[in-house]
């Protein structure tokens, strides 16, 4: 891992990389697209409102995903102290919290015809609504501290807390008694839905997936132009300005 | 033609709960997409300009 933590080489890498990401992303979103609004059954009992799984599920895997990978970053900003691994959580939260947002309002659009309500408080929706909050906390602490270093410090340490959140979510339709359905793709035993479901489904998945490694290589990219953009603007403010800190330091303390 | 096209759109009844939900998610991952192209190209714009030493603003 340490190799590809040198900005110089991610940003060599992620320029090759990135082309191939986006254009399969897109592929698969499309195909994924066409295949869960034309080509995928309607389902015996719930009818065409099953199209909605093709969003709903996908941007729920990947809201618990992107925060898996934040919270890894954030645990690798804090051991090793990498500039990168701590770009890489800040560039992962609006992604991962867009994510969410798509699950839990898709999934409340879904509630309604199925279930009868738009939301209610069982352990899966909470739960979940809790980790669209941690995003939002994440996002809202790294940027609460005038040293940024400071703020990537305390957002990392609140992004490896919330990972307790993840094994509740991904259990809470098991351990607790919800109205949100269990687990059926990823159980033991195997997917209990049918494979023409199941392909439009995946293909969404890996489709997301792609779109998220894209926007995180994007985001991180700009990220670091944005540190070379700082340094180059004090460098030039320095040789403009040469002698003001002198003078400045003068009269703050006029016993030197 | 039409009506196979209206029969579709009105995806047996359920119109008002699937597009919205396809709706949401092109606007926030699409929002999304625009957001970090245009963050992009404005600090390339910007990295691009100090480069050749003409000052900002």
């Amino acid at each position: 891992m340490h190799r590809f933590a040198n900005p110089a080489r991610f940003m060599r890498l992620s320029a090759a990389l990135l082309p191939w990401c986006a254009w399969s992303a897109a592929l698969l979103i499309a195909v994924g697209l066409v295949l869960a609004l034309f080509i995928a059954p309607a389902d015996y009992q719930q009818g065409e409102a099953v199209r909605i799984m093709y969003v709903h599920v996908p941007a729920a895997w990947m809201a618990s995903f992107v925060y898996a990978v934040m919270a890894a970053a954030s645990g690798a900003s804090l051991v090793w102290r990498h500039p990168l691994a701590d770009i890489a959580a800040r560039s992962a939260a609006p992604l991962g919290a867009g994510f969410t947002l798509v699950c839990l309002v898709a999934g409340s659009l879904w509630g309604e015809p199925m279930w009868g309500t738009w939301w209610v408080w069982d352990a899966r929706l909470t739960s979940v609504l809790v980790l669209f909050f941690l995003y939002l906390g994440y996002i809202a602490l790294v940027n609460a501290f005038d040293e940024p270093t400071r703020g990537s410090r305390a957002g990392a340490v609140l992004a490896v807390v919330g990972v307790v959140n993840l094994p509740i979510i991904k259990f809470s339709v098991d351990w607790w008694n919800t109205l949100h359905q269990p687990a059926s793709v990823f159980r033991l035993g195997g997917p209990t839905i049918a494979p023409s479901m199941l392909w439009p489904l995946l293909i969404m998945a890996v489709g997301f997936m792609l779109l998220f490694f894209t926007l995180l290589l994007v985001r991180m990219r700009t990220a670091l132009i944005a540190a070379k953009v700082r340094a180059l603007q004090l460098l030039a403010s320095d040789d403009t300005a040469r002698p003001t800190p002198r003078a400045r330091h003068a009269t703050l303390d006029p016993a030197r | 033609m039409t009506a196979a096209i209206a029969k579709y759109l009105a995806m047996g009844g359920y119109a008002r709960y699937v597009w919205p939900a396809y709706g949401v998610a092109v606007v926030v991952l699409g929002g999304l997409v625009l957001e970090s192209i245009i963050a992009y190209r404005r600090r390339r714009a910007e990295l691009a300009r100090l480069e050749r030493g003409r000052p900002l603003r």
